[in-house]
């Protein structure tokens, strides 16, 4: 889709952000809302027809899952509290690649350039991006979830409501930061090292909120007021997150 | 200003040098004993290191949505303090805590995140250094992010349940302490204060410089 744009563009035919604003409503927050899912739908789509990124991120998840169990498996038992580390670990690890790769296919195709062009807000632009990121992690734990639950003799579902609860908070604070980070990163060197150096300490709050709920629901006896703690805990740092991102975004992203 | 600096600084000087005997002074904590003496200049470290975060936060913000240069300046030289200031907290916690908890470090909410604050402008200081060109407005969100840690550092203690004192030591410390106590914290902020302007100064010289040798080349 972009790459026609480009096309176009090239052709020297100026009038495509005309073009576009006319088949947008006029209402501000369907607009808004419009822009999202056009840039969720354009970023799904190009990930399914390769399917690159979800299939190298969930490898990955599952080989950090294997390399970690070797360090915290002793006499054929799970040390106390490992699958909960494990499955978070997991998920920043696979998270951190599967922002990297995807930023990283817009600098190649240089489609960014043309997605901070198009007639829509940068918020907007944001928070499509974010859903995009979002949806495509919570298809690679739809799978490593499991897994760590068969793996750890770990009861991941006996309390699924939370649990699903705990690990959309906890991915939704997670790519807030990365998508940020990782979307200005684009331009700037060293960007593949520094991904990780910026986003792991910022978004330690949220490693640790996800882990210490998933421990408490992990427990012999699921402590379930102190899991629910940690979720309005997550729900906390999510507002502050996607705040924060929102706020920043636009003069970070404008040259 | 040239006159206020050098005043300032005889004045930090002159503090710093009586400092030891304002503390050698105070009374002895009933438990702890000699080593509640780090105290002083530990608490009084802590609060300059929330000030420099929040000048770099500051500094940040007002880059992003104005572009002016000074702020930038005020920004790094923030960052850098956060940074050095941050180490001699995270050195003098541990010299204390291994005599008072028998450990140099424990996992609990306060020192978890003062770390993990000294670690966010740590990565800012490294995307400005290594980061190429344009880090700068780069960095600007990642110092935002790190000032907004400063207060769930400063309300960790009484949230949870942690072996470091809470905030409100400070209004119930014995009065022989009060003294000594608030006399390390306006020296060390005036230290603070003193470093900022000269590293904000080092800061304009070197964006000159730049300049200068960008208009040389041309």
């Amino acid at each position: 889709m972009n790459r026609g744009i480009a096309e176009l563009r090239n052709r020297g035919i100026a009038e495509i952000p005309q073009f576009t604003n006319s088949a947008i409503p006029q209402s501000p927050l369907v607009r808004f809302l419009r822009a999202v899912f056009e840039v969720t739908r354009k970023d799904l789509l190009v990930e399914a027809r390769t399917r690159e990124i979800l299939n190298t991120t969930i490898f990955f998840a599952i080989s950090c899952v294997l390399v970690f169990a070797f360090g915290f498996v002793r006499e054929g038992r799970p040390v106390q509290d490992a699958a909960a580390g494990i499955l978070w670990i997991a998920i920043a690890f696979s998270g951190t690649l599967a922002l990297g790769r995807g930023f990283e296919r817009e600098r190649q195709g240089e489609t960014l350039r043309a997605l901070l062009m198009a007639p829509i807000d940068r918020p907007a632009l944001y928070v499509g991006k974010l859903l995009g990121i979002v949806i495509l992690l919570a298809a690679v734990e739809v799978l490593v979830v499991p897994l760590v639950a068969l793996m750890f003799q770990a009861a991941l579902f006996s309390h699924a409501a939370l649990m699903i609860g705990l690990l959309a908070a906890g991915t939704i604070g997670f790519s807030a930061v990365g998508t940020l980070f990782a979307a200005m990163l684009v331009r700037a060197r060293s960007r593949d090292v520094m991904l990780p150096v910026l986003l792991y300490p910022i978004t330690v709050p949220v490693i640790i909120a996800g882990v210490r709920g998933t421990a408490a629901l992990l427990a012999p006896e699921a402590d379930l007021p102190m899991a629910r703690a940690w979720l309005s805990m997550l729900v906390f740092f999510d507002v502050v997150f996607v705040t924060l991102a929102l706020w920043t975004f636009e003069p970070v992203m404008t040259e | 200003m040239r006159r206020l600096f050098v005043t300032v600084a005889v004045v930090t000087t002159a503090m710093f040098a009586y400092a030891p005997f304002m503390i050698l002074n105070a009374p002895y904590e009933s438990t702890m004993g000699l080593v509640q003496k780090i105290f002083y200049f530990h608490a009084s470290l802590g609060m300059a290191m929330f000030a420099a975060a929040f000048a770099s936060g500051i500094g940040s913000a007002l880059f992003l949505f104005t572009r002016k240069p000074a702020a930038d300046r005020l920004a790094v030289a923030g960052a850098e303090l956060t940074s050095i200031i941050g180490l001699l907290v995270l050195v003098t916690g541990p010299l204390w805590a291994r005599k008072a908890w028998g450990v140099w470090w424990q996992w609990d909410a306060r020192l978890t995140s003062t770390l993990v604050m000294w670690l966010i402008f740590n990565a800012y200081l490294l995307l400005r250094r290594y980061g190429g060109p344009g880090s700068d407005r780069l960095a600007a969100a990642v110092a935002l992010f790190g000032m907004a840690n400063v207060p769930f550092v400063y309300w960790s203690v009484n949230v949870w349940r942690t072996l470091h004192p809470k905030t409100s030591v400070i209004p119930s410390l014995q009065p022989g302490m009060r003294g000594p106590f608030w006399f390390c914290v306006v020296a060390f902020l005036l230290l603070f204060m003193l470093l900022l302007s000269l590293r904000m100064e080092l800061e304009k010289r070197r964006q000159e410089l730049d300049e200068l040798y960008l208009a040389a080349e041309e």
